[in-house]
């Protein structure tokens, strides 16, 4: 159970650093509404709904690049990381407990976005709202393994985009079918495939790359 | 260097003899004995070099992912460098691979690139992915951690390459209906021996390529060591 | 343009790529002779340190 508890002190190291420091948030929250205002006026008047869907993903993606960026630059800016890679808990903890931090930020931000989609664009069910969250998940379970990647880097706020969006373009296609397909039911399955593998993959090999050099 | 890269050095020149050979014999085959489609008329042929070098591009990702896993599971350092050089080829056959399917498309129809066509869409991701791979390597101090971090985006790449073909699979029916195939006739016995010659000799001056590339590199990095020693 | 022309691009593109490798890979091994001869050459004065730099280079 030592595991779950330290990923539970991770989660709320993270939160509470926010509640002081109040960084990323308010920043996700203005960016995800700006966008929107723009994509308003980048969609020709007569454009049917599908392409406001579509933008509708790109900012979700870009929202959660943004939050991704600042994941790991208080670890930075302290050193905290050598002193958490050198604690003694499994190092996978410490990718958990920032996935889910992140995550937090992601459905407090897409809480405010989607309303603001429906007020302003068009009206989103339930498998579309189930599509989202389950890309939550992955976005931000590859988005913090590749943002510790990153944060190493000499170029850390360019690379972050450049490692991620690859990787994110299942996500895009399952999000988008799962809002505008008949049959939404075959992309949630794509998005839950998408999170299983790569929330695996993530959770094993997170340990490798905040190896000391 | 170990004995056993030392033989692998030695056999290198007879494996570029068989390459050099066999592409010789696939370019023979393929566009003078292999028949004419009837559909797609000469430019079928295309088909001759395309497939192969995209098979050849898997091959190459995928002997990167599996060095990328042995680095991770037995931390040897010397397989950092035989995944790196592995994602290199596979860029440059991938780079290839596009530009040949380009080429193909514009052939039979007409359009230099269509979102319709599974494979290109695909590669296309790949290799942007792997592009970002070499910015990863590139901002990286050289190191442990960057040879982990390396290894393990390259397994990323493996597990992307059949989940994202399944996503563009499933994103063609509200992107647009597939509209082009290119399942022609069946192939006759000839053009299967024509493709399979092609795709061995493809392989092959891969395989020759990775050998002497990462032969220099071993020897830059040898050098590097000897220079410190002497200074 | 014609079926033959695109065919003869496809494989002509190939061609090319190919041969601009061999030229990156050339010149790599250019620039690792360079570093080998810089290395024999400190090697030789450390030998011989009496021998004038001219001699060496010919040796």
């Amino acid at each position: 159970m030592s595991y779950v508890a330290d990923v539970a002190a991770l989660t709320q190291k993270d939160l509470r650093v926010e509640l002081r420091a109040r960084d990323t948030l308010p920043a996700m929250l203005l960016f995800v509404l700006a966008t929107l205002v723009v994509f308003h006026f980048a969609l020709p008047e007569g454009t049917g709904d599908d392409a406001a869907y579509g933008l509708l993903w790109v900012a979700i993606v870009f929202t959660a690049l943004l939050g991704l960026a600042r994941a790991w630059v208080p670890e930075h800016e302290h050193g905290v990381l050598d002193g958490l890679v050198l604690a003694p808990c499994d190092r996978s903890a410490i990718w958990l407990g920032k996935s889910l931090a992140t995550l937090a930020f992601l459905l407090a931000a897409q809480a405010v976005a989607l309303p603001a989609f429906v007020f302003f664009f068009a009206p989103l069910d339930a498998t579309a709202i189930a599509g989202a969250l389950l890309a939550d998940l992955g976005i931000c379970a590859v988005g913090s393994l590749m943002a510790a990647m990153a944060a190493a880097g000499r170029a850390r706020e360019l690379l972050l985009p450049l490692l991620f969006l690859p990787l994110a373009i299942p996500l895009v296609v399952g999000g988008v079918g799962a809002a505008i397909s008949p049959e939404g039911g075959r992309y949630l399955l794509l998005l839950a495939l998408y999170d299983g593998v790569f929330a695996v993959l993530s959770w094993a090999s997170f340990e490798y790359v905040v190896t000391e050099s | 260097m170990s004995s056993t890269a030392a033989s692998a050095v030695r056999s290198l020149p007879v494996i570029a003899a068989l390459a050099a050979g066999l592409m010789g014999l696939a370019i023979l085959l393929s566009l003078f004995v292999a028949p004419e489609d009837a559909d797609q008329g000469i430019s079928q042929r295309i088909f001759y070099i395309h497939v192969p070098i995209a098979l050849t591009t898997y091959f190459c990702f995928g002997l990167g992912a599996w060095k990328a896993l042995l680095l991770l599971w037995r931390g040897d350092e010397r397989y950092d460098l035989e995944s790196y050089v592995a994602i290199h080829q596979g860029t440059i056959f991938g780079l290839l691979t596009l530009i040949t399917g380009a080429i193909w498309a514009k052939a039979s129809w007409g359009v230099w690139w269509t979102w319709d066509s599974n494979q290109l869409v695909l590669f296309l991701t790949l290799f942007l992915f792997y592009c970002a791979y070499f910015m990863l390597r590139f901002s990286l101090e050289e190191g442990a951690r960057r040879s982990r971090s390396s290894a393990v985006y390259a397994l990323f790449g493996v597990v992307l390459i059949p989940i994202s073909f399944l996503a563009i699979r499933l994103a063609e029916d509200f992107i647009h209906p597939t509209t082009f195939t290119r399942e022609g006739p069946q192939m006759t016995g000839t053009m299967f021996t024509a493709f399979c010659v092609s795709w061995a000799a493809v392989t092959l001056l891969a395989y020759v390529l990775y050998r002497v590339e990462l032969t220099g590199k071993r020897l830059q990095s040898d050098l590097r060591e000897l220079r410190e020693a002497l200074q | 343009m014609t079926g033959g022309e695109y065919l003869a691009a496809a494989y002509g593109v190939t061609f090319v790529l190919v041969l601009v490798y061999v030229a990156i890979i050339a010149a790599k091994l250019v620039r690792l002779q360079r570093e080998t001869a810089e290395l024999l050459e400190l090697v030789r004065r450390r030998e011989s340190p009496e021998l004038a730099p001219a001699e060496m280079t010919r040796a």
